[in-house]
């Protein structure tokens, strides 16, 4: 069947099927040349491709293999043997999960044979099970169980004492081990190692004292933890948020977008008495591959804090009291005429709306700059990158990283910020092949994983990259790094993929825009713009951005067609965040809206924010909880939160994606976008929007990016829809394709949880195709509108200033987001919060010896702004002259530094002791 | 404990011996185990390091290997073979005389081993890994015995020649 | 006529008993003659004319073709890997032992030799970690082997460069595994892996390996002396030339024999090892290792010939060792302290392994300690068809190595020959051990 001297391809192409994926091991399976095979499996022919796994074939065509070790999204290990079938021509017993498939291949997965080592693997693996299922939160939806049931044997033969295990016994504070209950697959040791690259966990022992351990000392900390307790196919590990809270049978479900980050993994929520209680990753191929951070599978918890605000209030006597929602909405608007007639829309500003849904967004901006009339309007904080870049650069996708030439990370740590998609620029450097080139001022969660890493102090990320950009664009000579850089590319074809962020705070926004505009000078360059903040893209796309309109269009050039859609627009380009908390600082600024946003915390320069905030007119919060930013608010009205509301969501790529609702809000909180719909009726302009899909509808009928993308599209589409759909159009896969044989939440759980159920592939091909033509020619022409405008390009031509130079002595601040920070959603999670880290100043092992201090030592840290004590140590992944601090980590203190009007902050360090 | 100065060099050269440094655990191990008399957590994380990998992978493969003692044990390892061939030949009751006999004795770790290939000389045991074949109940205690008097000098706890 | 030990890989230690090992003796013997030799050969010739033509078939206990397993590296991928198998752990195999310990330089020849026709560069020798005086020796003849030029830079002048590194185990029976082995040398767990790939294509570090055991290596450097073609002139059919039996438990004269391959079971253990002691009868024997299913005494005229013993007997003879049990032996004790062995040393990479060891071996303990059930043999047998379909010889197997097959060896064993025994017993409910047991 298999030819010995069959040797595998050195080069592992994109797009590889899964036998040719390295293991720990790193050995690929043997295949044939590519192309396709036929082969019959109980008794009926099917096709595949060469190299694909007999259980995933099998799978694919309706056959259902038992097993436990195999995971479609992990290199095969066979520990198992579950999955034991009869195949013609070989001798004994064949593993499904590790063979790959032959043409002419003759498979029994029923015959005699076959049940009885089915059977005879399940009474083994069931000898020294526990059997606690009653007491076990797997009970219910368990694959043992299901498997036994399906495949298993009766009864047991074993009369002796089973396996004895101290538990449970915790290995993070998220995860509990049961040891009894393990069946020793290795999901879970795989996943941390192969697919996560933190192998905290490991098998220890052996034989049947095989245990999974972590090391004396050294939990389970990865961010992706909660990953292993979805896929493990026992109770073995639990999650301590989730432990006891609900019955499997209790639950309900809703598939939706996870929006702690950008990169909006699937999910499928789950609730049990109107109460949140699970988020379980939904396998999507374009988007997150079925796995999810820690972070954002517990960030529920924050929707039933203690702390929401769960009616609207108005400052009466100086305090925030409870009132009416019409009160408080009168009280709003009554702020808002005040201010548009005494000092005209200028004077009026919004900020924020990147936690909200598109609709939230489109609202938020219509009635902004539709009906208050003022372009003041950012959903960034002056951490991000401005829209005019965002929005227009070349994009790419992430599903385009597997295929790219190379792949460019320029500044985040992804890792930190956009955990998800770390793991997928890990896979595509480390599995896939794909060279991978890091810009960053530190080493960071990739770098292990990069082919090549380039440092550069803060303020120089922007020369760094042209020179990248030259060397790539084949200009070699001048600078080794770019030419080490360059040489990776040599005799790869595509795209060049950039993924880019801040990775710098405390460096100007110029820096990202030079670095962004220098790289895209390559013709073969696309962009992913990462920040962090959930619904940023959306927000921006949808017009919560200085100078732009809904669907990527900038108020110039959508004057005509808003002011044909809306009534009227801003006459003239507005302030950025910047620009808004300088105005308001210096009191031009009469009535504020914040709309869930909290610039006390969040902006890096926390003076300008604090003057601002302390100096603005009339603040409207528009919010679910009372921040440092919104205690101040003159009257607060209560949102409902992710979970609480349905939608659409934008993620860095530009997917659009539903977030559904799965419980109704403790009190009377409403949806953003309805509090926007309210004001506008009081300030004389009737939305007529009633449900979120009137307003998707008219999202796709009037901004340009999102032709097309309505509610039907929304609900039928698996893997929601890339803006502007035109291009994507061949990404588009509407309805559940593959009907999932099995609704175990431990197998990778398919797409289309609550698509429209079809009845057959044939007709949703049909529908799907009918669907495509109807939305590349559905540009709404309403009679007598102006023709739509372009979407907004970035050409570039922005550049920075170099910095100043560094005298001997100073530091050069460092300042990046960590994923479990201060915001919201780790501070009102009982289970997030306790995660968060002290603040520690990380200098290089130099400069500590420069300094003359020990590692825990306390130092006094001054810059230009402010000054701060705290506690520093050595850390050999900072480079000498700077100095890194986690941005927004409760007690850093780090925006008492940063001054948002100057390029770099260099940081005095002196010891204390 | 961590390495000493000394086997901290030689432990450097024993990962350059390897095409990749992961390789170099076992012997790693050993050596940390020789100086220090067990296999400490201090040693695997510091094997860690030098290998490039996690401590808990580490502990992973060290916990596979039943040379690797992961607690303090005796001074003098006696290692009684039970397998076959020395059970149909007395092994069994040196075993659970030796066992007897130093229960108390902290410098002595007795265990109970599978086959020791030295079947031509059944029963077997080791003491810090020496053979010694053809033995009773009463010839092992005397050697066990010798040993502890400095009569024999026993190898290290994982058999190198001090 | 009496039959006498052929002694060909045992030579030199049975005559220089008193420094075999060193490299002075070595030398004095006509040591490193044939890499001498061979350095001017082409790599091909060693292959096919030497090793190929002499029938050699590996002496770990699969008995597969050496020349064969060589020829299935791929062609044109390097670097390439020798890793030599001297984790000798199979229960009453002490044949490397001896090899390593007193003619190490032997092994040290076999393995340049080797590398030389495979056109590795690093060799790796794996040694079991409880040989210290073997590895001492080993490690020792390394460092001569350098200082003389014989392994290192440009060997003997030659071009061909070589390094040797001797590897310690750390006690794990299943590092002996081929693919165990090389996880083990990774740095793993020594977890056997899938096959395919098979270590001639993806071995160590994913790269092209060949992994032989330490007597297969020791008879190499015979192999160019004698000659391919004359060394397959000894031994009968398919089974070539000279193997090293061990020969154990109740018999006068336990040890190493070197025979030709051929002769019988009754010549090896009668003549040779003097036969049962203290004028007892033999109960049965076990033919190559704790692997292998058992014989009895009827079967004792039968060659040493691997083929025949696994197509008639329907055992094999493994690892060459041979346990002689006499007529006071209680046959599931035996069967109970070999399960004992197996659950311990299991990886537990496969179920059926790691379950159905871990459960032989509390029934067979129960059934040995006189707390059988009438039901147990059946039991067993039905279970463990989970880890052997069919339970027929040849064994199939449902786990990735081995082991799976060889922990129902003893099971089946009593099944065929102690059947009414062994269900006595169980219905008695009053079976003794013959022997004490302390352990359990």
């Amino acid at each position: 069947m298999t030819d010995v001297n069959d040797v595998p391809k050195v080069e592992r192409p994109p797009g590889v099927p899964m036998s040719q994926w390295p293991s720990a091991y790193e050995y690929v399976l043997p295949t044939g040349a590519p192309g396709t095979v036929t082969l019959t499996i109980d008794g009926r022919e099917v096709k595949a491709q060469t190299g694909d796994l007999l259980i995933k074939v099998a799978q694919d065509h309706g056959t259902y293999i038992p097993r436990f070790c195999y995971h479609e999204r992990m290199k095969p290990v066979g520990m198992c043997r579950m999955c034991l079938v009869e195949v013609e021509g070989m001798r004994g017993m064949q593993i499904s999960c590790a063979t790959v498939v032959a043409d002419g291949m003759v498979v029994h997965t029923q015959s005699d044979a076959a049940r009885q080592a089915q059977d005879g693997v399940l009474e083994l693996l069931l000898i020294n099970h526990p059997l606690d299922c009653p007491v076990c939160d797997r009970g219910g939806e368990c694959p043992l169980q299901d498997t036994t049931l399906a495949f298993g044997p009766g009864e047991s033969r074993f009369v002796e004492e089973k396996r004895h295990w101290e538990k449970p016994i915790p290995i993070s504070e998220l995860v509990l081990l049961d040891r009894e209950r393990c069946i020793q697959c290795g999901r879970c040791t795989r996943f941390a190692d192969e697919i996560a690259g933190d192998a905290l966990i490991a098998f220890g022992s052996r034989g049947a004292h095989t245990e999974v351990i972590t090391f004396p000392g050294d939990p389970f900390t990865s961010y992706f933890s909660g990953n292993t307790v979805q896929i493990c196919p026992v109770g073995a590990l639990t999650a301590t948020p989730y432990r006891f809270r609900a019955r499997p049978w209790d639950l309900s479900a809703v598939e939706t977008s996870c929006t702690t980050c950008s990169v909006h993994c699937r999910g499928a929520l789950e609730s049990s008495s109107n109460r949140l209680v699970r988020l379980l990753g939904v396998d999507s191929e374009p988007v997150n591959h079925g796995w999810l951070c820690d972070k954002g599978r517990f960030g529920y918890e924050v929707v039933h804090s203690e702390d929401r605000v769960r009616h609207p209030m108005v400052r009466k006597n100086g305090e925030l009291v409870e009132c009416s929602w019409p009160e408080a909405l009168d009280v709003a608007a009554e702020g808002l005429k005040r201010a548009l007639e005494l000092n005209g829309p200028k004077s009026v500003a919004l900020l924020g709306g990147a936690r909200g849904t598109n609709e939230d967004a489109y609202v938020w901006a219509r009635f902004a700059k539709g009906v208050v009339g003022t372009d003041n309007v950012d959903a960034q904080l002056g951490d991000g990158i401005p829209a005019e870049v965002a929005l227009g650069l070349p994009e790419a996708t992430i599903a385009d990283l597997d295929r790219a030439a190379a792949i460019v990370v320029v500044g985040l740590d992804l890792k930190e910020e956009v955990p998800v998609l770390y793991l997928r620029v890990k896979r595509a450097a480390e599995e896939l092949g794909v060279p991978l080139i890091e810009l960053a001022p530190r080493d960071q969660g990739l770098t292990r994983y990069a082919s090549t890493s380039i440092r550069s102090l803060p303020g120089e990320q922007g020369e760094t990259a042209r020179r990248l950009a030259d060397a790539l664009g084949g200009a070699r000579g001048t600078d080794a790094g770019a030419d080490a850089a360059a040489a990776l590319l040599e005799g790869r074809a595509g795209d060049i993929v950039v993924v880019l962020g801040r990775g710098d705070l405390a460096e100007s926004a110029a820096s990202t825009v030079r670095a962004a505009t220098e790289l895209a000078r390559l013709p073969q360059a696309r962009f992913i713009v990462a920040l962090r903040r959930g619904n940023v893209r959306g927000a921006m796309d949808l017009g919560l951005a200085p100078g732009f309109l809904p669907g990527r269009v900038t108020l110039d050039a959508g004057r005509e067609w808003f002011g044909h859609a809306w009534g009227s627009v801003p006459a003239t380009v507005g302030l950025d965040a910047e620009g808004i908390l300088r105005a308001a600082e210096q009191g031009r600024i009469h009535a504020l809206m914040l709309l869930g946003t909290d610039p006390h915390d969040d902006c890096p320069d926390h003076a300008l924010a604090e003057g601002a905030l302390n100096a603005a007119g009339f603040t409207i919060a528009i919010d679910a909880f009372v921040t440092d930013s919104t205690k101040r608010a003159d009257v607060f009205l209560p949102v409902t939160m992710w979970g609480e509301k349905a939608g659409s969501v934008t993620n860095l790529e530009g997917r659009v994606q539903r977030v559904g609702q799965k419980v109704s809000p403790d009190g009377t909180a409403m949806p953003d976008w309805r509090i926007a719909a309210e004001l506008a009726l009081r300030l004389g302009v009737d939305f007529d929007l009633e449900q979120p899909e009137e307003v998707q509808d008219e999202i796709a009928r009037v901004a340009p990016a999102y032709t097309g993308i309505d509610s039907t599209l929304l609900r039928r589409a698996r893997d929601g829809a890339v803006a502007p759909v035109a291009d994507h159009r061949d990404e588009l896969v509407l309805g559940p394709v593959s009907i999932p044989l099995t609704d175990a939440r431990w197998e990778p759980i398919r797409p289309g949880l609550d698509a429209v159920e079809l009845e057959d592939a044939k007709t949703a091909n049909d529908e799907a195709d009918a669907l495509r033509a109807d939305r590349l020619t559905s540009v709404a022409q309403s009679a007598g509108a102006p023709p739509a405008p372009a979407l907004h390009r970035f050409t570039g031509g922005v550049t920075d200033t170099a910095p100043p130079a560094r005298d001997a002595y100073a530091l050069r601040l460092v300042t990046g987001r960590t994923l479990y920070d201060g915001g919201i959603t780790v501070a009102a999670s009982d289970s997030l919060s306790e995660l968060v880290a002290d603040p520690v100043l990380l200098i290089s092992p130099q400069d500590r010896d420069r300094i003359g201090v020990e590692d825990g030592a306390e130092v006094r840290v001054t810059s230009a702004r402010g000054s701060l004590t705290l506690a520093v140590r050595a850390d050999a992944a900072i480079g000498t002259g700077t100095a890194y601090l986690p941005f927004n980590l409760p007690g850093s203190g780090v925006s008492d530094l940063v001054d948002l009007s100057t390029a770099v902050t260099d940081l005095r360090v002196e010891s204390l002791s | 404990m961590a390495f000493s100065d000394v086997n901290l060099t030689r432990a450097r050269d024993i990962v350059a011996r390897y095409p990749r440094p992961k390789s170099a655990i076992l012997p790693l191990a050993h050596l940390a185990q020789d100086q220090d008399g067990w296999l400490t957590a201090e040693a695997m994380e510091e094997i860690a390091v030098l290998t490039g990998v996690t401590p808990a992978e580490v502990q992973g493969t060290c916990s596979f290997y039943t040379m690797f003692k992961r607690r303090p044990c005796g001074s003098l390892l006696v290692s009684v073979c039970t397998n076959v061939t020395c059970l149909v030949t007395g092994g069994p009751a040196i075993l659970r005389h030796l066992t007897e006999r130093y229960g108390d004795d902290d410098d002595v770790t007795v265990e109970e081993v599978e086959c020791l290939a030295a079947c031509g000389g059944a029963p077997a045991l080791q003491v810090n890994y020496e053979y010694h074949e053809q033995l009773t109940p009463e010839i092992a205690e005397a050697l066990v015995d010798d040993y502890k008097a400095g009569r024999r000098t026993p190898r290290t706890i994982s058999g190198a020649q001090r | 006529m009496a039959v006498t030990e052929t002694r060909i890989v045992t030579n030199r230690l049975r005559e220089f008993t008193e420094d075999s090992w060193t490299i002075d003796r070595y030398l004095a013997t006509g040591g490193y003659d044939m890499l001498r030799q061979a350095l001017t050969m082409q790599p091909v010739q060693i292959q096919d004319e030497q090793v190929k033509a002499s029938g050699l078939r590996g002496r770990g206990g699969a008995g597969f073709g050496t020349g064969q397993k060589w020829s299935f590296l791929p062609k044109g991928i390097y670097p390439r890997y020798l890793a030599v198998n001297g984790d000798e752990g199979e229960p009453s195999t002490f044949k490397d032992h001896m090899l390593i310990e007193r003619d190490p330089h032997q092994i040290i020849e076999g393995v340049v030799i080797s590398a030389f026709a495979i056109e590795a560069h690093i060799a790796f020798i794996y040694v079991r970690g409880e040989f210290a005086l073997g590895i001492e020796r080993l490690e020792q003849a390394v460092a001569d082997a350098y200082a003389k030029g014989f392994i290192g830079k440009n060997i003997l002048g030659s071009g061909f460069d070589l390094e040797v590194v001797v590897h310690r185990g750390a006690g794990a029976y299943i590092a002996g595994d081929e693919t165990g082995l090389l996880s083990s040398l990774e740095g793993e767990r020594a977890m056997p892996r899938i096959k395919p790939p098979f270590p001639a294509v993806q071995g160590l570090y994913a790269k092209p390996t060949v992994v032989n055991n330490v007597e297969t290596m020791s008879t190499v450097p015979h192999i160019l002396r004698m000659g391919g073609e004359e060394y397959a002139k000894l031994g009968v059919g398919r089974s070539t030339g000279t193997r090293i039996f061990s020969v154990s438990g109740h018999v006068a004269r336990p040890g190493n024999y070197e025979v030709e391959l051929g002769i019988t079971f009754r010549q090896l253990i009668d003549e040779l090892a003097g036969g049962v002691r203290g004028g007892k009868q033999m109960k049965f024997f076990i033919p190559g290792g704790a692997s292998a299913p058992w014989l009895m005494p009827e079967h004792l005229d039968a060659p040493l010939d691997m083929d025949y013993v696994g197509s008639e007997l329907k055992t094999m003879l493994g690892s060459g060792a041979i346990m002689v049990f006499d007529e006071d032996t209680n046959p599931a004790l035996i069967a109970w302290r070999l399960l004992k062995f197996f659950a311990h040393e299991s990886c537990g990479k496969c179920t059926p392994c790691r379950e159905g060891s871990m459960w032989l071996e509390k029934v067979l303990f129960r059934i040995s300690h006189g707390l059988g059930r009438p039901q147990d043999l059946d039991m067993m047998l039905s279970f463990g068809s989970t880890i052997v379909p069919g339970l027929n010889a040849p064994f199939s197997q449902t786990t990735i190595c081995a082991m799976g097959p060889s922990t129902m060896s003893a099971v089946v064993s009593l099944d065929r020959f102690f059947r009414e025994e062994i269900l006595e017993m169980c219905n008695a409910g009053a079976a003794r051990p013959t022997i004490p047991v302390t352990s359990a």
